[in-house]
């Protein structure tokens, strides 16, 4: 991987810093996001006299976001199918809401439980995907309507208490941490051993791609650019295992997590099921006269954003031990907004699963730095707010100059 | 007579194409002047010229009215001086009454508050010198495209016009209301208003104009005075009297084979107007290797025809019966028609063709992903592999496969859509205006990519409404007019003096029909 052939063969060290740049400047967006995380993590970092990567704050980051970054990945594809979906708040609420009902009143084992709540979320969301695809009812209003109906059943189911605790064992989806098999002492070994095999495999996974790209000739990432990268992404997921492990290890939501990342980047990048979203989101018209089926893929868009947001829900009653009727009010707003922020175009068709979780996170740093130097609530929405407008304005401009 | 407008010399260049070259155009006072020629010929854009959608600059030539030079900044400069031009597409909004419409932008009020009543008055006034006998509260919408014609005429009038430009205002109208509208210029110019009438239906000209100007190709090639005597088939030599050189790759003679496809008294009605036929009682075959033409003019019905095949995309109450290689085909969604061996290239890149924000890449195989996917999973090696085949094979110039298609010249944006199907591999590909606002250079490729297929034993249905081109590179036409096959004539019979006497025959007889 020494070889630097794809930046300009036969090229003289000018030729390619002149590559560099052109490729930089097209490319901005992918890398604005990446940095912009970097920066805002730095910043808090210094501002908070390094209380932020505490191991003990970042786990704390982790548990409090995983259900928005959970949300933001079926949020994406919505987005990329060009569609929106107001409704997730409060179908998170409705589902945390059924499995406290189902879990603390009925006293029906978690696990079952727990499909249950996943299959409800895609029926949820394929009764909504139904009349936006079938139909052509706009997804705003759908969804506005879901949004409405599903805070009123959370409130008729819990009667308007609060329903809990929960059970140990559920609990522990997202307070639980992953048992330290190696036996360390003090530091979660195997949580350390996990994060690094992950980070390497990651690193490796691109490698991999990279040489691919290069034997088709599709390789067009400068390669300062792809090594820099990497190892990047290779150091900080290792640097965050080390700090979790430091704590307790790496949470169980953390895994479930990164699997969602996992499975999803590889149904939109690689497989054609994700290509068939972006075409109908990039150009519904012309993918229909290319023989595909825009309302059974916008209706499975629905359903599987759904069965996430039962997922979300599950986790965020974990988190909170309890269901209460206000859960998940105004949730809708961050996950659209993290997708947005992570490069997702309202017009459909753009938007990476990467984007959106690292915009999730520069929502949720945002979130934990302004606390922990004790901004107010009122500030700490203005910034966000001025943040994502900033985010969305220099997509627009950036656009424009290409 | 005094000469109210006079065009002197202008030329208008868009990125490769020169779509004005030193046109004159000189309109007398209180005449109605006829402007005609092909599709693409150079009306609209002399028309955009003058009125201001091209500003001032950015064409060369001059503009003068009223005997002076003007230099008009945007539309609302020429529509000062009165100027008005109502456009094929009307610019009417649905949902508002015909008064409101009347003076959008131009509303009847004092320091912002509409004044309802008088708004309402002069509405009605106006509608009156139109003709048109409906409340000024009436819903656009609720009219028919006669009447809606009617009311821009009138909004017209409203900004004080004086020289009203109609862009084929009677393409869409059925012939009593053509009938009506051309009456009504017949009176306006009695009281002394100019016109211009861009328009196909040369009956209509010979009957109202006083003078015509012919463009082709960008050219004023005649300007002719209609107390003269002059035919409709002076004015069809005029329009597309030009030579067939070497602009199409020579014709390989190769034997044909079985008939592909064959369609059988095909109908289909307008999706929001279900009693409009679009399409009436069409019947047609193409047999392997064939380049089967389709000509007509715009509006004739050439594409629903193909759209309504392709998986039934356009229209509704579709009947009729399709056949490729002898069975019945299901062509009842676009993923059946594909599968049963049918392909069409739309003539709209952009809307139909494109996911513009893509790459190349992604873009040539999505007609056919399986073909590149192992399972559900897309193997990039192979994807790379056909889009880069593809992309040598056509010639699509690009900076690499991972090129955006919105970044691609117009010719290399068709050539994408192409390749797009040239992967689907159909037997039967329809190509709707395969050429259209692209360079000679690139459309010479496609016309040799098209013999090419035919050579390899493909049926090749081109829609265009170039008859050169049809004339160049089929081996038999079909000619369309008003939702019918008119005429059948192999190319080497046909003539574009033929084609267009079919179609304005068949005009006629449907005139006389209807009488």
């Amino acid at each position: 991987m020494t070889d630097i052939t794809d930046t300009g063969a036969s090229g003289t060290a000018a030729d390619q810093a002149k590559a560099s740049w052109r490729f930089l400047k097209t490319h901005l967006r992918e890398y604005g996001i990446l940095f912009a995380l970097i920066a805002i993590m730095g910043f808090f970092q210094l501002a908070t006299g390094g209380i932020l990567l505490k191991p003990v704050n970042l786990t704390n980051l982790i548990l409090q976001n995983s259900y928005i970054v959970i949300m933001a990945i079926g949020m994406l594809l919505v987005i990329v199918a060009g569609h929106i979906d107001l409704s997730v708040g409060s179908v998170l609420g409705f589902i945390g809401a059924l499995a406290a009902v189902m879990i603390v009143n009925w006293d029906m084992p978690y696990l079952l439980a727990g499909v249950l709540c996943l299959g409800a979320g895609a029926l949820i969301g394929m009764a909504q995907g139904f009349w936006i695809a079938y139909f052509r009812i706009p997804s705003f209003i759908v969804t506005l309507a879901g949004m409405l109906v599903f805070k009123g059943l959370t409130l008729w189911l819990l009667a308007g208490q609060s329903v809990g605790p929960f059970p140990r064992e559920f609990q522990l989806i997202s307070s639980g941490f992953i048992p330290d098999l190696l036996g360390g002492d003090g530091i979660n070994l195997f949580s350390l051993a996990l994060g690094i095999v992950v980070a390497a495999g990651i690193a490796l996974f691109t490698i991999r791609a990279r040489t691919r790209e290069q034997k088709t000739g599709r390789a067009t990432e400068p390669f300062v650019f792809f090594a820099a990268k990497t190892v990047l992404v290779f150091a900080a997921l290792a640097y965050m295992s080390w700090l979790m492990a430091d704590f307790r290890g790496l949470p169980n939501v953390f895994i479930v997590m990164a699997l969602m990342m996992a499975i999803y980047t590889f149904i939109t990048s690689r497989t054609t099921t994700g290509r068939r979203i972006y075409a109908i989101g990039g150009n519904e018209k012309a993918a229909m006269l290319s023989g595909i089926n825009s309302k059974r893929l916008t209706f499975l868009t629905f359903a599987n954003m759904g069965m996430l947001a039962a997922l979300a829900g599950l986790v965020f009653a974990a988190r909170l031990n309890t269901a209460t009727p206000k859960a998940g009010a105004g949730f809708e707003l961050d996950v659209i907004a993290a997708v947005f922020i992570g490069g997702a175009s309202m017009a459909g068709g753009v938007g990476t699963v990467v984007g959106a979780v690292v915009g999730a996170f520069i929502m949720g740093v945002m979130n934990n730095g302004m606390s922990l130097l004790n901004i107010g609530i009122d500030w700490q929405q203005v910034i966000k707010g001025l943040v994502l407008l900033a985010a969305v304005i220099f997509d627009v401009m950036n656009k424009k100059k290409g | 007579m005094a000469t109210i407008l006079e065009m002197r010399g202008i030329t208008k260049e868009f990125p490769g194409v020169k779509a004005l070259d030193d046109v004159n155009l000189r309109v007398e006072e209180g005449e109605i002047h006829a402007l005609v020629g092909e599709n693409g010929a150079g009306k609209s854009t002399l028309m955009k010229v003058l009125s201001g959608v091209y500003p001032a600059g950015s064409y060369s030539g001059d503009i003068l009215y009223d005997g002076e030079v003007r230099r008009f900044a945007g539309i609302t400069d020429s529509e000062d001086l009165g100027i008005i031009i109502i456009h094929q597409e009307l610019a009417l909004i649905p949902l508002l009454s015909i008064a409101e419409n009347i003076f959008l932008g131009n509303e009847r009020a004092r320091r912002g508050v509409i004044d309802w009543r008088e708004t309402e008055e002069r509405a009605a006034e106006l509608l009156d010198r139109v003709g048109l006998k409906e409340s000024p509260k009436t819903l656009v919408d609720d009219l028919g495209l006669g009447k809606q014609q009617l009311v821009e005429i009138a909004k017209a009038l409203s900004k004080d016009v004086r020289l009203l430009i109609l862009d084929e205002p009677t393409s869409s109208l059925n012939e009593a209301d053509s009938e009506k509208l051309l009456n009504l210029l017949v009176e306006f110019r009695r009281r002394g208003l100019t016109s211009i009438l861009i328009s196909h239906k040369l009956n209509e000209i010979s009957r109202v104009a006083d003078r015509i100007t012919v463009l082709r190709d960008g050219s004023a090639v005649a300007r002719l005075d209609c107390a003269d005597g002059i035919s409709e088939d002076d004015i069809i030599r005029d329009m597309v009297g030009r030579s067939l050189d070497d602009r199409y790759p020579p014709r390989q003679p190769h034997a044909k084979g079985e008939t592909a496809m064959e369609v059988r008294n095909w109908t289909v009605h307008h999706p929001l107007h279900s009693d409009r036929k679009v399409v009436d009682n069409v019947s047609f075959h193409v047999k392997r290797g064939e380049v089967l033409g389709i000509a007509g003019l715009m509006g004739a019905g050439r594409t629903e025809l193909a759209m309504s095949l392709f998986g039934r995309s356009w229209g509704r109450d579709i009947s009729g019966e399709a056949l490729i290689d002898g069975k019945p085909a299901d062509l009842s969604s676009v993923r059946s028609a594909i599968d049963a061996g049918l392909a069409y290239a739309t003539e709209d890149r952009k809307t139909y063709g494109l996911i513009l924000d893509d790459t190349i890449r992604r873009n040539v195989p999505l007609a056919k992903l399986e073909a590149i996917a192992d399972g559900l999973v897309v193997n990039p090696a192979r994807e790379a592999e056909v889009a880069q085949r593809y992309r040598t094979r056509l010639n699509i110039k690009s900076s690499s496969i991972e090129q955006e298609t919105v970044n691609l010249s117009g010719g290399n944006q068709q050539k994408v859509v192409l390749s797009k199907w040239l992967f689907a591999d159909p037997e039967v590909l329809i190509l709707d205006e395969p050429t259209r606002g692209i360079d000679v250079g690139a459309k010479f490729e496609i016309y040799t990519v098209i013999r090419d297929l035919a050579a390899a034993g493909k049926a090749i249905i081109v829609i265009s409404s170039e008859m050169p081109e049809l004339l160049g590179i089929t081996d038999r036409l079909y000619v369309m007019n008003e939702g019918r096959f008119v005429g059948e004539m192999a190319t080497d019979d046909a003539s574009q003096e033929k084609i267009m006497a079919r179609i304005i025959k068949s005009a006629e007889t449907r005139k006389g029909e209807a009488a």
